[in-house]
């Protein structure tokens, strides 16, 4: 039990997604200028994460591992991941119109996070067990969602104010999001 | 080897496979035209057309809420395609545009000194902003940074300007703007919008009865774009023309200028870019909506039947005009005489209106050749009643059936269709109005010897418009004031021989704030006439109302006008709506075209389906906003207000050629210059106005 709570804390805090592995970068930047989007984003975020996650893992021990073509991985994963979006995709539209058109366009937006195919990766590299890499893959999701909430409330108050013509916008947002990075180091001494 | 081959074409299949399933039991119907549309657009997900993705977009598209240049990225040829596509449908989106109301900018006052952030929305939270204007532009152009198009900058006097070639009506300056001035909407809210309590408006748009935008017209004709400024009228006015001559212009009594010095002669410059228009041989383009395909009946092809067509037509349905008289215009053409209105002018007018693709029937009455069941039968949606108030009131006194003896409408309106009317050598006119006016004004061009005008008021107390009764003046009228007439005296041959009149004097004020005239006992006069023409009033002729009919079921008022709401001009009756002076009474021209189209937004909205309701922050009529009206204006020079050229009257009286003459152009920029640009506080002192730069030169 000890071991996963840490291994939650420091999948949302210290080895954040965004802020400390440096993945999902996109996103990060696109999404976050309204938080009525960054909040939209993180919704979508974590439930495809977690489905990513458990579905890679189980193709990945089940038929990758097992027939020695650990090699296919990567394109494995990138035909996983896009399926899975497009099918998730279609299944709200049909079961939960509500959540696919709460969602909208970052739905589709997330077949190309590498975020999502980070985790799924790093999931593997760790070699983690079902149970531990379906936990990580939603604490990893809340990281990011965290990260790209509060970031949006920053830029959001950063927009107001007076910004030197070359540093505005995105320029200011990159170098806000250094600053929220530095912030979250502090989190390593938690576990 | 076999294996990696195997789990590639094993892993591929069963995506293809579940995916190929899942399309299957997640199959949603959706309208094929949204697939079509969205081919057409992008594809880029930019989201610069403010919709989620570019299948928000088509999707919006399709169902009518954004039209179909709302992607940004995509040429004429595709956005014609997807015209095609979601065209013909009932519902199509018409073109949304942004539009700026306040004009404050740099002119406006501040209440404290600001140095926060240089945001409208950082300044807007705290009190609503610096200006003293609690609805104006705040000037740091949020909107400006939201528009993804350019379309929007903050031009040099301060306020955001609008580009209308870049706009595409996206709606993200609306969003953005924490005051209501930047709105975003389609023509017809722009035709249809109804003066509102926190509008930006000037006191003469508050004044004028059809609410015409008069200081953006002013000020297009100031930097010479005439054409704007006919568009601008024509936003509130299809009858410019004929408003220009006659209209008595109610604007210019609470024109901010006159408060120091004359009024801006606003209604002068209204006739100048009319005529320039209309001497110019070409007319200006009028946008019409797409069909929607409601047809109504209007009844009356006077000033407000024609109002109401032309506003319906603008905003897609069709309307047909039914009309007794020989030829449309109804008063414009048979109550107002030629030499205020020439039938050339009028008819160039009403054909603009025509042009539209309002259709017409002439020398057809109603209750005679058609009555509202056969309306209904032929499918109409709705029916207008326009039909005016054409029966003159009767003197009831003795003889006045006599030989010689006209009433006055009747007469003009004879006059009008070059009718041959017996007149006589000497004439008296009885009553106040503009209609007597008209009638004496047209005895003195029939050549009489004498044209009394009787009162039984002082001049004070008149009803008509001054101009008129200073004009009557120097053509000679003379006029009999404190009159009563008693009775008319006859000679052998059944002939007016006289009019007997009662000498009054004014006592106590009665209803309408007038002296209410007394007789003086034993006082009568009589005055030496051969023709007498009554002229004190008319009601509407509602004679087609008969029995057992659904008409039966309409509520009148005791003077014979029909009960409507006056907001939407709708009667009991939903589908029947009444404007003009059958619903008035006898009022003037601009009042029947401001009412005309409040029964147009209304009738537009029962024809939608929608509920007809008026507008509930409506500035209702003769009600000012308190901050606009002002008790001292700083910073005015007195300057020469332009007059009115006229025909000498000895010229004049000799014929029915049109008395009041255009402007020139010199005369009619310096007229504009005079105008302040009012808004609710602001103002331009006339220092500034060298200043203002004329865009294009005088052509």
């Amino acid at each position: 039990m000890g071991d996963l709570t840490v291994l939650i804390i420091s999948s949302i805090f210290i080895n954040n997604i965004i802020l400390a592995q440096y993945l999902g970068a996109c996103p990060f930047v696109g999404t976050s200028k309204k938080m009525e989007t960054a909040i939209g984003m993180a919704g979508a975020v974590v439930f495809v994460l977690t489905l990513a996650g458990t579905i890679t893992w189980v193709i990945n021990t089940y038929f990758l591992v097992a027939l020695e073509i650990e090699f296919l991985r990567t394109i494995a994963f990138i035909m996983i991941i896009a399926s899975l979006v497009q099918f998730v995709e279609m299944f709200l539209k049909k079961s939960i119109p509500a959540l696919y058109a709460g969602l909208g366009i970052f739905l589709p937006l997330i077949t190309t996070n590498c975020a999502v195919m980070g985790v799924a990766l790093l999931n593997v590299q760790d070699e983690l067990t079902f149970l531990t890499a379906i936990i990580r893959s939603v604490a990893f999701a809340i990281g990011f969602g965290l990260a790209l909430i509060l970031f949006a409330g920053v830029r959001e108050r950063v927009n107001l104010g007076r910004t030197p013509g070359p540093l505005k916008d995105t320029s200011i947002g990159l170098v806000t999001a250094g600053m929220l990075a530095m912030a979250f180091i502090g989190f390593q001494g938690m576990v | 080897m076999l294996s990696s081959i195997l789990f590639t074409l094993g892993l591929g299949g069963a995506c293809g496979a579940v995916l190929s399933v899942a399309s299957k039991v997640f199959y949603v119907y959706e309208d094929p035209r949204i697939a079509e549309v969205e081919n057409l657009t992008a594809g880029a997900n930019c989201g610069g057309c403010g919709y989620p993705g570019c299948s928000g977009a088509a999707e919006a598209v399709v169902a009518g809420k954004a039209p179909p240049s709302v992607c940004i990225l995509v040429g004429p040829e595709n956005v014609a395609a997807i015209a095609e596509i979601v065209g013909g449908e009932a519902g199509t989106a018409e073109a949304l545009k942004s539009y700026n109301e306040c004009l404050g900018g740099l002119r406006a006052t501040d209440r404290f000194f600001y140095q926060g952030a240089q945001k409208c929305n950082a300044v807007a939270s705290l009190y609503g902003g610096k200006r003293d204007c609690t609805i104006g532009c705040l000037g740091y152009g949020d909107c400006v940074r939201s528009c993804k198009f350019d379309a929007l900058v903050i031009g040099e006097e301060g306020y955001p300007v609008v580009d209308y070639e870049k706009c595409v009506g996206c709606g993200a300056c609306q969003v953005v703007c924490p005051k209501t001035i930047i709105e975003v909407s389609p023509m017809s809210a722009r035709l249809m919008h109804l003066n509102r309590e926190d509008d930006a408006l000037a006191p003469c748009q508050q004044t004028c009865p059809a609410e015409i935008d008069i200081p953006r017209y002013v000020d297009h004709i100031r930097r010479g774009e005439y054409e704007e400024a006919v568009n601008t009228i024509r936003e509130r006015n299809p009858l410019l023309l004929t408003c220009g001559r006659v209209c008595p212009h109610p604007c210019e009594e609470m024109c901010r200028r006159a408060i120091e010095d004359d009024p801006v002669s606003i209604n002068q410059l209204k006739r100048f870019v009319a005529d320039l228009e209309m001497n110019s041989g070409k007319r200006y383009p009028i946008a019409c909506n797409p069909d929607t395909g409601k047809t109504i009946a209007i009844i009356g092809g006077g000033p407000a039947g024609l109002t109401a067509a032309y506003f319906l037509r603008r905003l897609g349905h069709h309307p047909t005009i039914f009309e007794v008289q020989p030829e449309l215009g109804g008063m414009l053409r048979y109550g107002i005489p030629e030499y205020r209105l020439p039938k050339k002018t009028l008819d160039w007018e009403i054909q603009g209106i025509l042009n539209l693709g309002v259709e017409h029937h002439v020398n057809v009455e109603m209750g005679r050749d058609f009555d509202l069941a056969s309306l209904v039968g032929a499918g109409f949606d709705a029916v207008f009643f326009g039909v005016g108030a054409w029966n003159d009131y009767n003197l009831n006194i003795p003889g006045e059936d006599l030989k010689g003896c006209f009433t006055g409408i009747n007469f003009l309106a004879r006059v009008g269709r070059n009718e041959k009317v017996e007149i006589g050598k000497r004439a008296a006119v009885v009553g106040g109005g503009n209609t007597a006016i008209d009638c004496v004004r047209t005895l003195v061009r029939m050549g009489l010897e004498k044209v009394y005008l009787v009162y039984r008021r002082t001049r004070k107390e008149m009803p008509a418009n001054e101009v008129e009764i200073v004009a009557a003046e120097h053509e000679g009228i003379e006029f009999v004031f404190l009159a009563a007439p008693n009775r008319v005296l006859e000679d052998e041959n059944g002939q007016v021989a006289g009019l007997e009149y009662l000498k009054m004097e004014l006592g106590e004020p009665d209803a309408s704030g007038r002296r209410r005239p007394v007789p003086v006992e034993g006082s009568e006069t009589v005055l030496d006439v051969d023709m007498i023409i009554s002229a004190i009033g008319q009601n509407p002729n509602l004679s087609f109302i008969r029995e057992g009919t659904r008409l039966e079921d309409l509520e009148l008022t005791r003077w014979s006008t029909f009960e409507v709401n006056p907001e939407t001009c709708q009667t009991n009756v939903p589908y029947i709506f009444a404007a003009g002076d059958n619903q008035t009474g006898p009022a003037t021209v601009v009042e029947a075209i401001g009412g005309a189209r409040r029964a147009a937004r209304a009738m537009d909205q029962f024809l939608r389906g929608k509920p007809v309701v008026g507008e509930p922050r409506a500035l209702l009529a003769e009600k000012k906003i308190d901050e606009s009206l002002f008790e001292r204006v700083p910073g005015i020079k007195k300057t020469r207000r332009v007059e009115m050229p006229e025909l000498p009257v000895k010229e004049r009286i000799a014929c029915f050629d049109e008395v009041d003459l255009v402007i020139n152009e010199d005369n009619a920029l310096h007229e504009s210059r005079r105008c302040l640009n009012c808004c609710r506080l602001c103002y331009d002192p006339d220092l500034s106005i060298p200043e203002i730069k004329t865009s294009k030169t005088a052509a």
